[in-house]
């Protein structure tokens, strides 16, 4: 069955209002897109939504309690929850330097976890 | 056997606050009592911050006596207690031909009561003084006695003077009712348990009428709160440099709008009276009813250079005056009633309350010696409560010193009204201990400014944290229930 | 780390503007470059942004906030910028003069060439002001909120409402339901949203947190916390509609109603504002009305990305450099005239050495005391006697006049200073 409906492409700032034609599986047509990436968007949107996920995972003897954490590429959305409740079990030891990974392939998913920042240890 | 005290002050406000200052100088075993977690939480830090010249209150009044006795103590008081203060004088503003006459009324009035210096000066004189005046001003009146200062160091500074002479404070300790010998008072009653004591004054703001009727005294008395609300303006969009008071009505000074210490003008208060003596609550309505008054004196005043609001509850009695042939029925009660034994009993102090603070507590003094009291002196009692750096007001020079000497008072915590940490630290270790977020607010103006805290509060939670011994989840704003935070981030219960 | 008397470049602020104008001053060959800032560690407000989203221009990269400034403060630092850091500037002087205060360096006293200010924002609070009601804990801006979260490991509530549809306050209705949190509601009072769609999306959307447009708190509830805040529907002149009142029990109301330039410190140097903006009126190299002081970021406007911020911040550095340098050739070539011996004072005070090379120049002074005899009158270098004349006697009430020529150019050029003096023979 063909429907038409709104979506939000949020690849960039612009975040285009397209107007997608699709039967479900396949997608049909895409207007109103600014660049040719909204229809890229749609499509797995459709098929398999994601989302980048920024966190924080506690450290320990570093300059501050928490690390600031990101996935090295967009995770399934529907498991989000699943990775937040992960990270929060997880504590690490300062010092700590930006890209470092965090978790390795979290949730089975190829999609590791990396540090945003270096986090020195606390000295004094 | 309980703990026993010569004289048990019930009240932490100004008012007790400067009793137990004034008792201090005798040999007497004093303690304070105050129910809140610091003290001054009541009227005495939600107020205009006006000490009073003394024309308003009717000829004849303790309202007018304690005023006019207060406002010449003033000079020495603040300079003794480090309260800051100026004599600035104040105006009543008349707007259009049909408000002139009722300056003269009031200069007459001021004369009657003892008020020195008053004139009333032109219109032309007026928009001099104060560009900022509604161009339509007609004349105005002029007390050069009268003054502001700041409200919130008048109870602390007391507060800290008689701790350094002696005088016991016990903070969230309430009072709970007497306990009685016959128809004498021998203790009372807290939270805390009990205390015994010879006497006790009856300083309790809003709530005097619960402390009496436990007594039995004054059945007929009533304190009803009359909530008054104010704005605070960006000193950087608007500076009124003076203290600009409408023409009177039959029930209120009106709206005003003044110059504070701080260099913000506010605008204030509306009255309206309610039944709960806890509800400080800001109304949508009342905020539009002080615009109109703020208006008719400062037409070029605007909403959007607000930076905070606030309500204060005057203590607002029904005692009638007790001088022959003056028809008033809401002055001050500033007693020692015959009904019982030991008790002093202060009723109904609404404004000047704050200005005739110190009188009263002459006063009291006074009734305990008429009452046979010995009052004898303590030869080291020391009246100077010294002062505490204040780094914004220091030149660079000694602010440098400052910072050699103490490092902490080199990091700004709050950088709209650049308070420092050494600042916050001798406030939490002073006489009496800082331990909330107002508490340090009320003593240093810290996020007072316009970002109104949003930058501060986290430093100044963690060095409350700090300096206290205990985890931030502990701090408070203002005591039990008012925790900032809830949990650490990464402990998600249930 | 020793600190100079005197730098090249100062910068104000080490957030994206600060560090992009520390590093360009440093490749534009500023020697001596300074980063004062008030918070323990470099970085600015993206220290606390941990969503992603920084960088899509400038690094073609989905970078979440620590991780772009990481990638700066990488960076300044190999280019050995200096930084004073816990240190938080209180005046600036039209001569730039800089004084700052702070618990581990003390009294700071320095004079900068040129400054960079790159203060940033702060948020608007104006909205709380009107917001009738109670004054319990509780109540906080977004922005102090996410540095509570984020930073310092603490959530400042468990239900939320947020006032206010701006970026900062939806992100932070998705990092508060990531850890955990409840948040009942956004309100906004325009009839539209003011942050990024896409926000809305990856943010509320996917979290079914409702957003309300033309609604605004009417009231907060609560003595000691925040117990509930009263919604309500608003016209188009903000004014709340009556029988649209809802209560929406919560514990924290946050409030993200907008970002204003942080100026404070622009107009004690004497910068002229900008009504509009709130931020510096700035040429087309981020040079404001006092020459010298340069501005970049959101001290000037507020950006709504950070890689246009980096931009400026560029920008800002280089012009800062070179003024810095032209400063340096001018202290080279200007050498101070000094009262030596029975000299009260020398007029021009300070000597352009390559006037010389063309023209003559006439020092004036007056003596202080009388000499009733024959003087010279002698210029002096550190170490030598550049010229001299004879006079017959000096008196205070007349001036004397000595007058250096083309030909004492070389000797004048290697001098740092020159004294002129009265010599009894
Ligand atoms: C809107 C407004 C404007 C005003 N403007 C001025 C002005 O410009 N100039 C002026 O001179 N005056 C002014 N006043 C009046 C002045 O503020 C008061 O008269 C004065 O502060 C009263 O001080 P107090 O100590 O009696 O009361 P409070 O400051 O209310 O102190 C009473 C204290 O008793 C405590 N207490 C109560 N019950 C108990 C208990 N059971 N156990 C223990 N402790 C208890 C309370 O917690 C409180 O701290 C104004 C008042 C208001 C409300
Ligand atoms: C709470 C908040 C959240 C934000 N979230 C986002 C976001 O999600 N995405 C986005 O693109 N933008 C966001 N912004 C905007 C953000 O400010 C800019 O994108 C960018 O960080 C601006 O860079 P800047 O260098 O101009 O200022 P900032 O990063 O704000 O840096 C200014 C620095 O100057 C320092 N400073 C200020 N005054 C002094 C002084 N007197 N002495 C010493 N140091 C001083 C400050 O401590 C600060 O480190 C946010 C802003 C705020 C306030
Ligand atoms: S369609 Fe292209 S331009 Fe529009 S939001 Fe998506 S990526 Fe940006």
């Amino acid at each position: 069955m063909e429907t038409t409906e709104k979506m939000i492409c949020i690849t960039c700032p612009k975040g285009c209002t397209l107007e997608v034609t699709h039967d479900g599986q396949t997608v049909l047509k895409v207007e109103g897109s600014g660049c040719k990436r909204g229809k890229d968007y749609v499509e797995r949107e459709l098929k398999d939504p994601r989302r980048m996920v920024a966190s924080t995972v506690r450290v320990r003897g570093g300059t501050h309690p928490l690390l600031p954490v990101y996935t090295s590429a967009p995770f399934p959305k529907p498991r989000i929850q699943e990775l937040l409740a992960e990270l929060r079990k997880i504590e690490i030891k300062a010092p700590v330097k930006m890209g470092e990974v965090v978790l390795a392939d979290a949730l089975g998913e190829g999609i590791d976890i990396l540090a945003s920042r270096d986090m020195p240890r606390m000295t004094g | 056997m309980p703990e026993t005290y010569d004289v048990i002050v019930i009240g932490g406000g100004a008012v007790g606050c400067m009793v137990a200052r004034f008792l201090s100088r005798y040999r007497l075993s004093i303690l304070l009592i105050e129910k809140e977690a610091d003290i001054g939480m009541g009227a005495s830090s939600a107020n205009s911050a006006i000490i009073h010249a003394g024309y308003d209150p009717l000829p004849g009044t303790l309202k007018a006596k304690m005023n006019v006795a207060a406002n010449l103590m003033w000079d020495t008081l603040a300079g003794e207690l480090n309260i800051p203060f100026e004599r600035r004088g104040d105006y009543v503003v008349a707007i259009g031909p049909k408000e002139l006459p009722k300056l003269e009324l009031l200069l007459e009035q001021g004369r009657r009561n003892g008020v020195p210096g008053m004139h009333i000066i032109s219109a032309e004189e007026m928009r001099h003084r104060e560009p900022n005046i509604n161009p339509d001003v007609s004349g105005a009146l002029w007390a050069p006695t009268g003054g502001i200062c700041d409200p919130f160091a008048i109870s602390i500074a007391a507060a800290e003077n008689a701790v350094q002479n002696g005088v016991r404070i016990l903070l969230e300790t309430a009072f709970e009712d007497f306990i009685m010998d016959g128809k004498r008072i021998v203790g009372i009653k807290t939270n805390r348990g009990d205390f015994g004591c010879r006497w006790a004054v009856n300083a309790a703001g809003l709530y005097a009428d619960v402390v009496m009727h436990k007594a039995g005294v004054r059945p007929e008395f009533k304190i009803t709160p009359r909530r008054g609300e104010y704005c605070i303006l960006d000193r950087a969009e608007i500076t009124v440099n003076n203290v600009l008071f409408p023409v009177p009505s039959d029930i209120s000074k009106g709206i005003l709008v003044t110059a504070t210490l701080h260099g913000n003008t506010i605008v204030g208060p509306n009255a309206q009276d309610i039944e709960d003596k806890e509800d400080r609550a800001v109304t949508y309505d009342g905020l539009g009813e002080l615009w109109d008054g703020a208006h008719k004196l400062v037409p070029s005043l605007s909403p959007r250079h607000v930076i905070a609001v606030f309500a204060g509850l005057r203590a607002s009695g029904n005692a009638p005056c007790e001088t022959p042939g003056v028809d008033y029925n809401h002055d001050f009660i500033i007693e020692i009633p015959r009904e019982v034994q030991g008790l002093v009993n202060l009723g109904g102090i609404e404004s000047p309350g704050l200005t005739s603070a110190p009188a009263i507590a002459l006063r009291v003094i006074e009734l305990l010696k008429e009452a046979g009291e010995k009052l004898e002196e303590k030869p080291d009692w020391q009246p100077i409560r010294p002062p505490r750096p204040r780094f914004r007001d220091l030149p660079h020079e000694e602010q440098k010193r400052l910072i050699a000497l103490d490092p902490r008072y080199g990091r700004i915590v709050c950088r709209c009204e650049m308070v420092t940490e050494g600042e916050i630290v001798a406030e939490i270790h002073a006489p009496i201990p800082a331990r909330t977020y107002d508490a340090i607010k009320r003593r240093t103006w810290l996020g007072t400014g316009r970002c109104l805290g949003s930058f501060d509060m986290p430093r100044v939670v963690d060095i409350l944290a700090q300096e206290l011994g205990v985890s931030p989840l502990a701090i408070t704003k203002k005591g039990p229930g008012s925790e900032f935070l809830v949990r650490p981030t990464k402990q998600v219960e249930g | 780390m020793a600190l100079k008397d005197k730098y090249d470049v100062v910068i104000i602020g080490s957030g994206p503007g600060g560090l992009a104008a520390a590093i360009s001053a440093k490749k534009y060959g500023a020697e001596d470059v300074l980063i004062i800032e008030r918070d323990v560690e470099l970085g600015g407000i993206l220290l606390q942004c941990i969503h992603n989203g920084f960088g899509v221009e400038i690094f073609k990269e989905d970078l979440p906030g620590p991780s772009y400034a990481q990638r700066f403060i990488n960076e300044a630092m190999l280019l050995k910028v200096e930084a004073l850091l816990d240190t938080m500037v209180l005046d600036i002087t039209p001569q730039r003069r800089i004084f700052a205060s702070s618990k581990i360096n003390g009294f700071v006293d320095i004079q900068a060439r040129a400054i960079v200010l790159a203060m940033g924002c702060r948020e608007r609070t104006r909205a709380q002001v009107r917001l009738p009601g109670t004054r319990p804990a509780g109540v906080y801006t977004a922005g102090t909120a996410q540095r509570w979260v984020n930073v310092e490991g603490y959530m400042p509530g468990k239900r939320f409402v947020i006032l206010g549809s701006g970026d900062i306050g939806m992100i932070m209705a998705r990092r508060l339901t990531f850890e955990g949190a409840k948040v009942e509601r956004v309100l906004e009072v325009m009839p539209y949203l003011t942050g990024l769609t896409r926000n809305y999306v990856q943010c509320l959307l996917d979290y079914d947190i409702p957003l309300q447009l033309q609604h605004t708190v009417k009231r907060i509830l609560g003595h000691q916390r925040v117990e509930a805040i009263e919604a309500v529907r608003v016209n188009e002149k903000w004014e709340p509609i009556p029988g649209t009142e809802e209560i929406i029990p919560c514990d924290t109301l946050l409030l993200s109603v907008g970002l204003i330039p942080e100026n404070e410190l622009s107009k004690k140097a004497g910068v002229q504002l900008d009504a509009l903006t709130g931020g510096p009126v700035v040429d087309n190299n981020f040079e404001t009305s006092v020459p010298g002081i340069f501005a970049a970021g959101n001290v000037v406007h507020v950006y709504d990305l950070v890689d246009w911020v980096t931009e400026a911040g560029l920008a800002a550095g280089k012009s800062a450099a070179r003024f810095a340098l032209a400063e340096r050739r001018r202290e080279i070539r200007h050498i101070p005239l000094l009262a030596g011996h029975n000299v009260r004072y020398v007029v021009p005070h300070e000597l352009d050495k390559q006037t010389l090379m063309e023209e003559e120049v006439r020092l004036q002074f007056r003596v202080k005391q009388p000499v009733e005899e024959p003087v010279w009158v002698e210029v002096h270098s550190e170490n030598n006697l550049i010229t001299r004349k004879s006079e017959r006697y000096v008196r205070p009430g007349e001036m004397v006049t000595i007058v250096l020529t083309p030909r004492h150019y070389e000797e004048v050029e290697r001098a740092t200073s020159l004294t002129v003096s009265i010599v009894e023979r």
